[in-house]
């Protein structure tokens, strides 16, 4: 099996080539809207949750690339450099986090990239510490909101 | 009051009178007697099958209770499955990780992180035959959740029967081998659909011939549903990749009347009670009707509808896990009321991690409180003739009836064709996704309720139960095990029969399940198969939709 990224779809705010959207919401003075590269690292496939999320992120005005499954940690880096990305959103169900979370991190270092990563998914509490230690900037478990979503994109983006 | 002269009602009394019945006393729980079914016909074991498969209902056997497990080593997992038939399960059902439903073995670089976690690590022969380690495959039905790679693990479990003096004529049990359904849910293929079907019209074509007891297919609405798609949908779709499957079956030149009672059928029970039940009484009635007058089926064992079901995961919280019991609870009364053959029922942490012994033991005794303390099972189809249960079930059926419209347009005339044609464009990923982002903002919005998640959420903070952790010492063993496997072996034998698959794989007449298991039976790894039939087959790389 060729690791590939299949298609990019990148998700623009609906309206147009005008990418220039102010968000709702007062608090956010980011003039640009926030892009995420969106993707499934590993061999999961589960990618319900992946793809509601770019809906949400999509809705609230912010670009998302969306790659796909079965990407690798080289796909996403060449992706975020391609595009520009301000955040990274891996989604994980099959308990390989602690594995695949810091794999990602690595090889953003080895780019010379400063991208903050955030993970959704299945990440049991006791994890939590432990991914944000080795540098993960948040993590996002079943039951989140939409609000929740798109603040803590928002939050990490701004932040980084 | 029922005619008692009826035609219907005498034929149907004639088959229950033939039926061997459970030695259990089929009266409430207070001492009324009951009689085996009310109402109206079609009855029970009549065409179309809307009330049930069998006479007796589950008067004769009730529902197999078949728990999917599998995690860690095939020793972890053979040591599960003692537990869980010690417990009172009646059939086994495994659950293999990423990399072995990938068709990659333990130590490729895709395997990092994954061994053994979402389910059991087979890479050889010599780990299904530590799966199955004193268990007596003839006594034992098993069931295997595997698509892509399913002809290699059909092998193995025939291999493994055969070293224990069984023939694979004795064998019994299932394999999920449901290719069509990975490209719009699951996302579990290796090859493209036309080269992978051929694979499946092998398997169907194989298990006909020589394994009577085995169900080569297990035509899947779970992953489905869990994706997010609509219950009429998961209905649609399932029954419409039946219907695909039937058609390749008959293009390969094979008998409806053979291979149809070889079919089986894999559908998820989630929260909507009278929904689900609408849904299983409609697609026994369509699965008869098409099967018998677009398909031209004439063995009434071709017309049944039998399946399995899982409650869906999908529901389970991870706020307040243990009322996802409750949740399991009326999911599995629904399968039940459905008329449901097999199923398992999830584990309280589901949304967690991979289930405790405990949790999985808590799970099955929930199925036993169904079956034993309910006395649903007294009456077949008990809900057949309520006015909104028969609404519903209409009305399921009417939505199923437009989908296969629209794909017998796309295909015009072939649902097989209609069914290629929409996995190309998007078709059903796209319903799938759309349904789910329809549900997602509902619950948003607070206008669908999930208890704990956007109410009653007091108690989401009492959390930490004992989770299921997979030591990484488990892909540490399983590498070693492979190496160990590998130097073992005859590397000349392995290179030759890797050979004949391929050429075998090259040429479509040729059955590619002699050589694969002739591959198994000399330790070929479960990669090495996937890569021998890549060659000629390439892989299958989705268009990422939104």
């Amino acid at each position: 099996m060729t690791p590939s990224g299949g298609e990019d779809t990148t998700m623009t705010p609906s309206g147009g080539e005008d990418t220039t959207v102010t968000p709702s919401g007062g608090e956010d003075t980011t003039v640009t809207p926030p892009r995420i590269v969106l993707a499934k690292l590993g061999l999961d496939g589960h990618d319900r949750g992946i793809k509601v999320v770019a809906r949400m992120l999509r809705d609230a005005g912010m670009e998302v690339i969306y790659l796909g499954l079965r990407q690798t940690t080289d796909s996403i880096v060449a992706a975020v450099e391609q595009e520009d990305a301000d955040a990274i959103g891996l989604s994980m169900h099959n308990a390989g986090h602690l594995t695949l979370g810091p794999a990602m991190l690595a090889a953003l270092d080895a780019a010379d990239l400063d991208v903050p990563v955030i993970i959704g998914g299945i990440v049991p509490d006791v994890d939590l510490a432990i991914l944000h230690d080795a540098g993960i900037a948040a993590v996002l478990g079943p039951g989140a909101s939409a609000d929740e979503v798109v603040s803590t994109v928002r939050r990490v983006v701004d932040d980084a | 009051m029922v005619d008692p002269t009826s035609d219907a009602r005498a034929r149907w009394q004639a088959d229950y009178d033939e039926a061997r019945l459970r030695d259990a006393p089929f009266e409430t729980m207070s001492g009324v007697p009951l009689d085996p079914v009310y109402g109206e016909g079609p009855y029970p074991g009549q065409y179309p099958y809307t009330r049930g498969l069998h006479a007796a209902g589950y008067r004769s056997r009730l529902w197999t209770m078949r728990m999917f497990a599998g995690f860690g080593t095939a020793e972890d997992t053979n040591a599960r499955f003692k537990e869980l038939l010690r417990a009172g399960g009646t059939g086994l059902s495994t659950a293999f990780d990423m990399p072995t439903l990938m068709g990659r073995d333990s130590d490729s670089p895709w395997a990092l992180g994954e061994v053994g976690r979402a389910g059991v690590a087979v890479d050889t022969l010599a780990d299904m035959e530590d799966l199955f380690a004193d268990i007596d495959l003839s006594t034992v039905s098993t069931s295997m959740t595997i698509n892509g790679p399913a002809a290699s693990l059909l092998a193995m479990y025939i291999a493994v029967g055969e070293k224990t003096g069984i023939a694979r004529r004795e064998l019994a049990g299932t394999i999920q081998n449901d290719i069509l359904k990975e490209y719009q849910a699951q996302k579990e293929y290796i090859y493209p659909p036309r080269p992978s079907m051929r694979i499946v019209t092998d398997m169907v074509k194989f298990a006909t011939a020589e394994m009577p007891k085995w169900h080569p297919i297990s035509i899947s609405g779970y992953h489905i549903r869990e994706a997010g798609s609509t219950a009429a949908q998961e209905l649609a779709f399932t029954l419409a990749n039946g219907f695909a499957y039937v058609e390749a079956a008959i293009a390969a030149g094979e008998d409806i009347d053979e291979f149809g009672p070889r079919l089986s059928f894999f559908f998820n029970s989630h929260s909507d009670f009278f929904e689900e039940i609408g849904k299983f009484r409609a697609a026994r009635r369509i699965w008869a009707r098409w099967m018998k007058e677009r398909y031209g089926a004439t063995d009434e064992r071709a017309l049944m509808c039998r399946f399995h079901t899982q409650t869906a995961g999908v529901s389970l919280t991870a706020q307040q896990p243990e009322i996802n019991i409750a949740r399991v609870a009326t999911q599995a009364l629904a399968a039940a009321l459905g008329g449901t053959q097999s199923l398992h029922s999830d584990s309280f942490d589901e949304a967690l991690a991979l289930p405790t012994e405990k949790a999985a033991r808590i799970a099955l005794r929930t199925q036993q409180v169904v079956a034993h303390e309910t006395g649903v099972t007294n009456v077949a189809d008990p809900l057949g003739g309520a006015p909104f249960v028969e609404w519903m079930t209409d009305e399921m059926e009417r939505q199923a009836e437009a989908v296969f419209a629209h794909l017998d347009e796309l295909g015009d005339g072939s649902i097989l064709e209609g069914v290629y044609a929409g996995i190309d464009n998007g078709y059903f990923v796209g319903e799938i996704a759309d349904a789910a982002y329809r549900f997602e903002r509902e619950v948003n919005a607070d206008r669908r309720i999930i208890v704990g998640v956007n109410a009653f959420t007091d108690g989401d903070e009492d959390t930490d139960p004992n989770l299921l952790r997979i030591d990484h010492a488990t892909e540490e063993y399983q590498r070693k095990r492979l190496d160990a496997v590998k130097k073992d072996r005859s590397q000349e034998a392995v290179d030759t029969a890797l050979a004949v698959i391929t050429t075998d794989a090259a040429d479509p007449t040729v059955n590619l399940m002699p050589s694969i298991i002739e591959a198994v039976k000399v330790y070929a790894t479960e990669e090495e198969i996937a890569m021998a039939m890549e060659t000629v087959f390439g892989t299958y790389v989705e268009t990422a939709i939104v």
